[in-house]
């Protein structure tokens, strides 16, 4: 039979998870990550990423509104899924999804925002006229209060929204995580480190992503990218790599040293079929090179724009590494058969309802929110008006 | 039409026999089924099956499974003197249409019909997000398709592979251990096509069932006892290479 080596149980040939069943992971760690680095300045004062608070937040609201679509795109019945809220299956990890992200999506960060911006908000609604007087009005609910006492009611509630939002953060990716480690019939995805990995990997990918996109608007608007923030933020972003990447190889050397039932496939997948998504892309290219990378800058002073040009570097090669690792948990693990006799291949469609053309246009269409959002709240509005640490 | 007294004694009785084949395959009416009598799962006998495929066929007409899907199907294995954990197992379209000749001779061969397991803890139904696939109170997993998302979430979670997304209803399916037929006091399609009896559905329930006295006698196991599922396929001789 076509794509399949040795015996696989005749259900087993064609993949279930597609392609959008990797970006949704990979999406949902973006924003979990974006909203972590918010949470620096916020909650733990750290001021030199104070420039690119309000950015994460927004970009993790970009892509949090697009992060369902790669499901629903998936369900062979879209239009069934409110069934998920209203008769949830308690005893079903999926099940949470909704609430999870609608938790997630209202209590934290939509309310995060509306709380930071409100006094911007109301300014703009003061100082506008017409149509763009009633938007802001109207995003305003009504709460246009910006007296000191008022804003520093604001202050308090945010930090505490934020406070709330760290761990929802976790619950939101660590979940997605659970959801692969608790299915005991798959060994690649069946660890306890799951949720854990997916976490500090989310946290990688979305300071990552953050970082890039702020030296980008930065650039785009003409402005001098502050060095002492995205020197602060690499600097995290490579010990919080350092963590990810010693979870993932004690995760592994587990695995070889233990070398259960189902090691013999799983090696042989890692040596054929995954050779270069997972060896190549995720370890050699999107893991190590952009910690030897952020290791030099982080023990040698390097000229400004050469720091530049290795957070790049290092930012998009991250970004393809956690890519590469949601790949090759959802594809890899969908390509040995649980018989652990064989291994079939998956063919990525190109104009189907499942196929590249749509999991490229479900990764760009996060990038056109945020515009959208950046044009509604521009979020170096502010920024003279700065950030008093809570009971300041 | 003017129907003659010769040609009516003629069509009669032919008439009566078409009836009866027509009737035989129709479920007998079981109005006082209680499902709170019973617990259903399958007793597979293997040095029993010949790998005829007739159970995989009669599987695929009674409950309309398209092609390239199996609801059941039979594997050939052939495991060579002291290679247990590298078995060579073949099952060509599910072994549908029976197998090819053994090439060789050296170690052993035999078939393993494969199904649901109908577990009792079954992963399946743990991981369904709105409760769409279920136990039933007599112990056949099922799915209902009118709730079902197509998720594919069951499919990740069965260990032994049974489940698959019906390619036009776009919803999980598999075995119902032809619910339809055994809750009108009929067995399976699988079983009632078994010409060796490899199959035999079992009622554990019942304390009259012949089960339990072959759950004494025999050397009785499940498929993966390791995943803890609860499985109610039973496997008469099942040899350590069998996945």
């Amino acid at each position: 039979m076509n794509g399949v080596e040795g015996f696989m149980y005749p259900n087993e040939i064609g993949l279930q998870w597609s392609v959008l069943i990797v970006l949704y992971p990979f999406i949902t760690g973006l924003v979990a990550g974006a909203f972590i680095l918010a949470s620096l300045e916020r909650v733990f004062h750290v001021e030199a990423v104070k420039p690119t608070y309000r950015l994460a937040l927004l970009t993790a609201l970009s892509f949090l509104i697009v992060a369902p679509l790669p499901l629903q795109l998936h369900l062979g019945h879209p239009e069934r899924s409110p069934e998920m809220y209203f008769t949830p299956h308690s005893t079903s990890a999926m099940a949470m999804f909704g609430y999870v992200y609608l938790w997630y999506l209202m209590a934290v960060l939509v309310f995060e925002i509306w709380l930071d911006y409100r006094k911007d908000i109301v300014l703009l609604a003061r100082s506008s006229k017409g149509l763009l007087r009633l938007k802001y009005k109207v995003m305003s609910l009504g709460s246009d209060n910006i007296n000191p006492r008022a804003l520093h009611i604001d202050e308090k509630v945010g930090w505490v929204v934020t406070l709330i939002g760290i761990p929802s953060a976790f619950l939101l990716h660590g979940y997605v995580g659970f959801i692969f480690g608790s299915i005991k019939a798959n060994p690649w995805w069946s660890s306890p480190l799951m949720p854990v990995v997916f976490i500090f990997s989310a946290m990688v990918s979305g300071i990552a992503g953050v970082m890039l996109i702020y030296m980008a608007t930065t650039k785009l608007r003409g402005q001098k990218i502050e060095m002492r923030c995205v020197d602060t933020i690499a600097m995290y972003l490579f010990y919080i790599f350092i963590i990810d990447f010693s979870l993932e190889m004690l995760d592994l050397i587990h695995r070889i040293y233990e070398a259960d039932e189902s090691f013999r496939s799983l090696d042989f997948l890692v040596h054929t079929q995954l050779y270069i998504p997972h060896i190549v892309i995720q370890i050699m290219l999107g893991t190590i090179t952009p910690l030897v990378l952020l290791f030099i800058t982080q023990v040698i002073k390097l000229p400004e724009q050469l720091r530049k040009r290795i957070y790049v570097v290092s930012g998009c090669l991250a970004l393809m590494g956690i890519f590469a690792m949601r790949w090759n948990v959802v594809i890899g693990g969908q390509l040995f058969s649980k018989s652990f006799l064989g291994y079939t291949t998956y063919k990525m469609a190109l104009v189907t309802r499942e196929g590249s053309l749509v999991a490229l246009a479900l990764a760009i269409l996060p990038l056109f929110i945020l515009w959208a959002l950046i044009k509604v709240l521009p979020p170096w509005m502010a920024e003279p008006a700065s950030h008093q640490p809570a009971g300041d | 039409m003017n129907l003659s007294r010769r040609h009516f004694l003629v069509l009669a009785p032919a008439a009566a026999i078409a009836w009866k084949a027509v009737s035989a395959g129709t479920p007998e009416q079981s109005p006082n089924y209680k499902t709170a009598d019973h617990w259903w799962g399958m007793l597979i006998d293997i040095p029993k099956c010949i790998g005829c495929g007739n159970c995989v066929r009669a599987c695929a007409t009674e409950n309309d499974i398209p092609d390239g899907y199996f609801r059941t199907w039979v594997e050939r294995y052939h495991v060579e003197d002291e290679d247990m954990t590298n078995p060579q197992v073949i099952s060509p379209d599910g072994g549908k249409e029976g197998f090819p000749v053994a090439a060789e001779d050296a170690g052993k061969y035999f078939f393993v019909p494969k199904m649901c397991n109908h577990c009792a803890d079954s992963p399946c139904t743990q991981v369904c997000p709105v409760g769409a696939t279920f136990v039933s109170p007599d112990g056949v997993v099922l799915v209902d398709p009118k709730y079902c998302l197509g998720c594919a979430y069951c499919v990740q979670a069965c260990p032994y592979g049974c489940r698959y997304i019906h390619p036009e209803k776009k919803t999980a399916d598999k075995c119902t251990l032809c619910y339809h037929r055994i809750t009108k006091g009929l067995t399976t399609a699988c079983c009632e096509n078994c010409p060796t009896g490899a199959r035999q559905l079992v009622d554990l329930k019942n304390p009259k069932d012949p089960i339990h006295e072959f759950l004494r006698t025999h050397p009785v196991q499940v498929l993966k006892p390791q995943m803890a599922t609860g499985a109610k396929a039973y496997y008469n001789g099942l040899d350590g290479s069998v996945r």
